[in-house]
């Protein structure tokens, strides 16, 4: 019999794939493509009005920002009108974001941020700042999470690769945490960081015999984020070390080896044999914690709601207050799709940057 | 070469163990302290704090706070809830993604490798992206069952197990599995007269003990750890996991004995599979790593 007559037959294949291809086709793909349908309408969870067509409504609403420059209030003769502490007196912002005609592009904007330019102050405006602030928090987030938690888990995953008695003893330990939700370590991690009592502030003001100032750390606008970013990270690096520690075992021992015999440094070894060794690790991990760490959800749900001051509003955050908190799903469908679009082109950007050089 | 001073290594050895013990406290002293605090009432919790004690079981120890959080909330049902569904989800899972894996590997048949490309794309999509359209879809699909047809599955078993008993990355590490198992013997069973169901249940999964555990544990730790998809779906008691429970502690802003031992409670039995399984669990973890 031929090969071919073996191995084939439609109608069996299609019967043992369908229900696992079936599944992601109605609760992946589905809901993806959906999240892009919906985006473009006005669709409400429950409504009594019929669902719209609004085309890029949803999306100019959110990304809608605009820089306005304004120039200090001058008297008849032109000198610059200050307040009773000397501060330049500037005209209301209202007056060009509330049905100003001649700046029809900035109505409905609000104030994101400013800063002074000379004499002037440039108004940096967003239709809607919240998410504005949550896409920078979480971009904040990637840019420090990805690249630190990549370091410190092949730090943990070269020293765990020394041959010592008992050392999947401290193997163990350090993966521990990354069995432990996320939910149950945020929640631990308030009463650490707590203003009060928290365990951090008491072993900081020990070591320094009193000497610390205790801090909030979660309900300063400063120090929040950072919190939950070292959190983040404790809670996560152990789930990399164990990529990393399988990319250092597939290099062959006879390269380190051939690498004593030439008598090269403890550096020498890392950078000629074991890094170009761990090229395709170092990819997959990079993308790994780029995805997980724009999902950042759980910890800011568990830790801070947001706030203080909207300094850890993120993406994901954001999409799940609107879509669920205020049931409005072409909302939260509208910053999913940003989302995807986002983790899409930076994972990209990352192959570009890594891809095999000849 | 220069000669090693014995003395010189010995220390060498004791830094590098010294290290290594300071990381692990690290790593640990966040799960003692929680442990430890579960056993101490509010009081002395707190004022612990301010020294090692934080970390001992000293001073007045009991399970008070054990009963307390059984008072608060149904917590033997939130973990009977959260059991059933990753129980059931696993089973489905394995059986359900095998077999497609299977059907990839081994058969030839039309729309197979567009099928499995499709499947792989949607490894970049997140969850999260897709949670608030999929919140949508299930409030709208209807479900025939004992109360005979209804719409919209929230507040139900089947809303937290079948949006994931399928995803791309178990299918993608059955797939790489099989494709090491040896196709001859397959082939000499076609020739013999097995049936593809046959191969598939005597043959083919009976080897297939590492990817089992792999994917298992995997999607173990991903269900038991629900979070985002319970809290939409899911307002009645009666269905809610052991994760969004915790919500009930929440406001207790102060009542911290208590929080310690519902999080003790939940965390503990995964912990101690862990230690028992903790090869399998690196080893799940690392396989996913390997050939990607």
């Amino acid at each position: 019999m031929s090969r071919s007559r073996l191995t084939q037959s439609n109608r069996t294949g299609w019967t043992m794939a369908l229900p696992g291809f079936g599944l992601i086709a109605v609760f992946i793909i589905l809901p993806f493509l959906f999240a892009f349908g919906l985006s473009f309408t006005n669709q409400r969870l429950i409504s009594p009005n019929p669902t719209e067509w609004v085309g890029f409504d949803n999306y100019r609403q959110l990304m809608g920002v605009g820089v306005l420059t304004l120039e200090p209030e001058r008297d008849d003769a032109g000198a610059v009108i200050r307040d009773e502490d000397g501060a330049i007196e500037y005209p209301r912002l209202r007056g060009f974001t509330r049905g100003n005609p001649d700046y029809a592009h900035l109505d409905g904007m609000r104030e994101w941020t400013s800063w002074q330019w000379g004499e002037d102050r440039v108004v940096l405006l967003a239709r809607d700042v919240v998410f504005m602030k949550a896409v920078v928090n979480t971009l904040t987030f990637v840019a420090v999470v990805a690249p630190v938690q990549a370091g410190l888990a092949l730090v943990l995953a070269l020293l765990i690769n020394q041959r010592l008695r008992g050392i999947n003893v401290f193997r163990t330990i350090y993966f521990m945490p990354v069995v432990v939700s996320i939910v149950v370590v945020s929640l631990l991690w308030r009463f650490i960081y707590d203003g009060n009592d928290g365990l951090l502030n008491n072993l900081l003001s020990a070591i320094t015999f009193g000497a610390f100032e205790p801090v909030d750390w979660l309900g300063n606008p400063d120090t929040a984020l950072p919190a939950i970013m070292a959190m983040s990270i404790w809670q996560a690096v152990g789930f990399h070390m164990v990529i990393w520690l399988a990319g250092l075992q597939t290099i062959s021992p006879t390269l380190y080896e051939a690498a004593e015999i030439e008598g090269t440094s403890r550096w020498q070894t890392f950078r000629y044999v074991t890094w170009p060794g761990l090229r395709n690790t170092a990819v997959l991990i990079l993308i790994v914690i780029t995805m997980q760490a724009f999902a950042l959800f759980a910890q800011i749900d568990v830790m801070t709601g947001g706030g203080p001051l909207d300094s850890t509003q993120t993406i994901v955050f954001q999409a799940v207050e609107r879509g669920y908190g205020k049931q409005d799903i072409s909302g939260g469908s509208t910053i999913s799709v940003l989302l995807f679009l986002l983790v899409l082109t930076i994972s990209l950007i990352q192959r570009y940057l890594t891809r095999e050089r000849n | 070469m220069a000669q090693i001073d014995p003395s010189n290594r010995g220390l060498r050895l004791a830094v590098r163990y010294a290290v290594l013990v300071l990381i692990a406290v690290i790593f640990i002293f966040p799960l003692v302290f929680m442990v430890v605090s579960s056993l101490k009432p509010d009081q002395q919790l707190l004022s612990d704090t301010g020294s090692l004690r934080a970390f001992l079981p000293v001073g007045d120890i009991s399970l008070d706070n054990y009963a307390a959080a059984f008072q608060r909330a149904p917590v033997g049902l939130f973990i009977f809830n959260s059991v059933l569904v990753t129980a059931v989800t696993v089973v489905l899972s394995l059986l359900v993604c095998s077999l497609a894996a299977f059907a990839f590997v081994f058969l030839e048949w039309r729309g197979s490798g567009l099928l499995l490309s499709i499947i792989l794309a949607t490894l970049i999509v997140p969850f999260e992206t897709i949670a608030i359209p999929l919140l949508l879809i299930v409030n709208q699909l209807p479900w025939i069952g004992l109360d005979g047809f209804t719409t919209g599955w929230l507040n139900s078993y089947r809303v937290q197990i079948l949006p994931f008993v399928s995803d791309g990355l178990t299918i993608f590490l059955f797939v790489q599995y099989f494709r090491d198992l040896p196709r001859e013997l397959i082939e000499a069973s076609r020739v013999e007269g097995a049936s593809w169901w046959m191969i598939y249940r005597r043959i083919v999964m009976p080897l297939s003990g590492p990817v089992l555990a792999t994917a298992a544990i995997l999607k173990f730790l991903v269900m038991y750890n629900q979070y985002l998809w319970p809290l939409m779906v899911v307002q009645e008691e009666g269905y809610r996991p052991v994760m969004v429970g915790l919500q009930y502690f929440f406001q207790l802003n102060r009542a911290w004995g208590e929080i310690m031992a519902y999080l003790s409670l939940i965390t503990l039995p995964v912990l101690a599979f862990y230690f028992v399984l903790q090869r399998a669990f690196i080893s799940s973890i690392a396989s996913t790593g390997v050939k990607g």
